[in-house]
């Protein structure tokens, strides 16, 4: 029941992120949030991970990379929008070169609220992504199986 | 004659929080010329003036970069202070000083643990970070906010410390200092360290100059370039000493960070020492005609903040030229002839900040 | 309030004789930024020596040239891309010219006067309606 359970990996890139939100993912991973807890690492080859936490919204030039990330992510993946702007655009969604939320390029699973994401948020919403990606394996499997 | 190979450096790269790309033409294992490629996180926020007026401005300030975030909205609040000739309280400045050396703490020990981690010392980049949450939880209640601070406004800030509360964050300090002495001693003497970093990506006194380096890059081959010393905010008041090495290389950069780290510590004592009692604001009216260049030293160096008027409640121009942006080209000057192994700890030592970079 | 910045206006042809100098005098270059006019493009050039700010300063219509400080300053091509990329200025001889990928970005020359909506002055409300951000995230109280 649930390998994903042990060892999920995160693969974190920054699209258009003011370094908010990447901060505390990175702070969220060491001792005193310690999301290595669960198993989960942080990785940066995106053909290790399970998980895309994409922060900040998508830009003309970042779609194409995190397009490319995501395509190459072995199935099955689970997307995690972490912050404001990776979800809507913030206070940057009226600016020229702002597609908005990462939802405008990827199939996004998890939202993420917070300016920036709070750690305990961030813990929340990866742990979150954790389920949504034993869920997504079992229907793979399945059909697999058939 | 070897065979050259472009390597393509970034924008993903597990060393690099953000996205910065560079084609490493290379030699062998040598890299003879890196072309940047830059806009990955370009938003256009400049222009987010036509949308916003002045006094909204500010939050958008706040978000040009996650770490320097204070220092952004007390540049652009400075340069519209300046042009509409406001007088802000001498307590609003002292508190300002106080949250800007204390991002100075965080920025430059999420750099040392970041570096740290580049050249795979990973449990001293988790000791850096667990150091760093201590300043956090400061700004957290004394602010509200962990990064983004949103505490500084046009005509002073938004929030008061009181006095019991300074001296706890001056306490507080000075028992982090004893751990920090710890971690800055394994970047000082350390032979791992030393091994990764002396000697590697060596840039000379005259082309830092040349080359307009700004920060800890310029203060680390012998320039003393430290905007502080124009003594803004409450800088005036204190005893800013910019922490110069002379050797130039990585190893320097990494030293003079570990010294402001205890000098802004020390910066942090002194204002909270002398801070005067007062009002923390003062009210703004009207809107800003005119133009202003501030200059802030932020914990990258050098940023410009470049703003406007015409009297009307929207700007007509804000610019920012951030110091990564000034550092780019001494970037490109030392990576030619670097070995390809240390080109990471070259990239990072410079502390690219590149949200700031392309706004 | 202190004294005002030192900006001193400059024809466009003086500009390279002028920055050489500054250069032998031993100024850094601390940035080049653009402005746009209603009419035109206002180019501003920033030295400093030991905290002496200087700024030089020229305007430059639509579609003129502009020569490169590059040659003498070298890491001015990464301002002066940047203002041909945002702006549309056109300037000649740029060390190491990007011809327009510095940046890419969603609108071609954001900053160009086409583009730009500068408000009139002064006391006028903006004609673009006034969205208020709802309550931005992460910022505590007012």
């Amino acid at each position: 029941m649930g390998w994903f359970r042990r060892s999920p990996w995160v693969l974190h890139y920054n699209a258009t992120s003011c370094n908010g939100c990447d901060i505390e993912l990175i702070a969220s991973l060491t001792p005193l949030y310690d999301l290595e807890r669960f198993g989960i690492m942080n990785t940066g080859n995106p053909k290790h991970a399970d998980i895309l936490a994409v922060t900040g919204s998508v830009n003309e030039k970042s779609r194409q990379v995190v397009q490319t990330l995501y395509d190459q992510m072995p199935n099955p993946k689970v997307v995690v929008a972490v912050g404001i702007c990776a979800t809507s655009g913030c206070v940057f969604q009226d600016c020229y070169n702002v597609l908005g939320g990462v939802d405008k390029v990827l199939p996004v699973d998890v939202y993420i609220p917070g300016c920036a994401a709070r750690p305990e948020a961030i813990i929340d919403g990866v742990l979150k992504a954790c389920d949504i990606l034993e869920e997504k394996y079992a229907q793979w499997k399945k059909m697999r199986r058939q | 004659m070897a065979h050259r190979n472009i390597i393509p450096f970034g924008p993903q790269h597990p060393v690099l929080p953000e996205p910065i790309h560079f084609d490493l033409v290379t030699e062998d294992e040598r890299i003879i010329d890196a072309i940047p490629s830059i806009s990955y996180v370009h938003r256009g926020l400049e222009r987010l003036i036509e949308k916003r007026d002045f006094l909204d401005f500010v939050h958008v300030a706040d978000r040009i970069c996650g770490l320097c975030s204070f220092m952004h909205s007390l540049g652009y609040c400075q340069a519209v202070e300046e042009i509409m000739g406001i007088e802000v309280p001498e307590r609003a400045l002292y508190l300002r000083s106080i949250w800007a050396e204390l991002s100075r703490v965080h920025s430059h020990l999420f750099w040392l643990g970041v570096a740290a981690d580049a050249f795979g010392f990973e449990s001293l980049f988790m000791q850096a970070l667990r150091l760093r949450e201590p300043v956090l939880d400061i700004f957290e209640e004394t602010t509200g906010a962990r990064v983004i601070l949103g505490v500084c406004k046009i005509g002073g800030v938004r929030r008061d410390i009181d006095d019991d509360s300074l001296k706890g964050i001056v306490i507080r300090l000075a028992n982090l200092k004893a751990a920090l002495e710890e971690l800055g001693n394994v970047f000082i003497n350390d032979y791992s360290v030393r091994h990764r970093l002396s000697g590697v990506g060596f840039i000379s006194r005259d082309d830092a100059y040349a080359l307009g380096c700004v920060g800890p890059m310029a203060r680390a081959s012998g320039l003393e370039i430290d905007m502080r010393k124009l003594g803004y905010a409450a800088y005036k008041y204190l005893d800013v000493e910019p922490a110069v090495e002379t050797a130039g290389d990585c190893y320097a950069r990494c030293l003079v960070r570990v010294r402001e780290i205890f000098h802004s510590i020390d910066l942090v004592r002194q204002a909270a020492g002398k801070i005067p009692p007062g009002p923390i604001d003062v009210k703004v009216t009207g809107a800003p005609d005119g133009e202003y260049y501030s200059r802030v030293e932020q914990p990258r160096g050098e940023v410009i903040h470049y703003v406007k008027g015409n009297g009307a409640k929207f700007l007509q121009r804000f610019r920012v030229r951030v110091p990564t942006f000034s550092n780019i080209p001494a970037m490109i000057k030392v990576l030619k002839g670097a070995e390809v192994a240390d080109v990471p700890n070259i990239i990072l030592t410079l502390d690219p900040c590149i949200s700031c970079t392309e706004r | 309030m202190s004294k005002p910045q030192e900006i001193v206006p400059v024809e466009k042809s003086d500009l390279v004789g002028i920055v050489a100098e500054l250069f032998a005098e031993g100024y850094r270059l601390v940035q080049i930024g653009c402005t746009t006019l209603p009419e035109a493009y206002e180019l501003t050039y920033s030295f400093d020596r030991e905290y002496r700010f200087r700024n030089l300063r020229f305007a430059v219509t639509k579609g003129e040239e502009v020569p490169s400080i590059s040659v003498i300053y070298p890491n001015a091509f990464l301002y002066e891309n940047e203002i041909h990329d945002l702006f549309g200025v056109v300037i000649t001889h740029i060390a190491v010219d990007y011809r327009g990928t510095l940046y890419r970005t969603a609108v071609g020359t954001p900053f160009s006067i086409d583009n730009v909506k500068l408000t009139e002055a002064p006391k006028q409300k903006a004609a673009v309606p006034e969205e208020k951000p709802s309550a931005v995230p992460g910022e505590q109280t007012g």
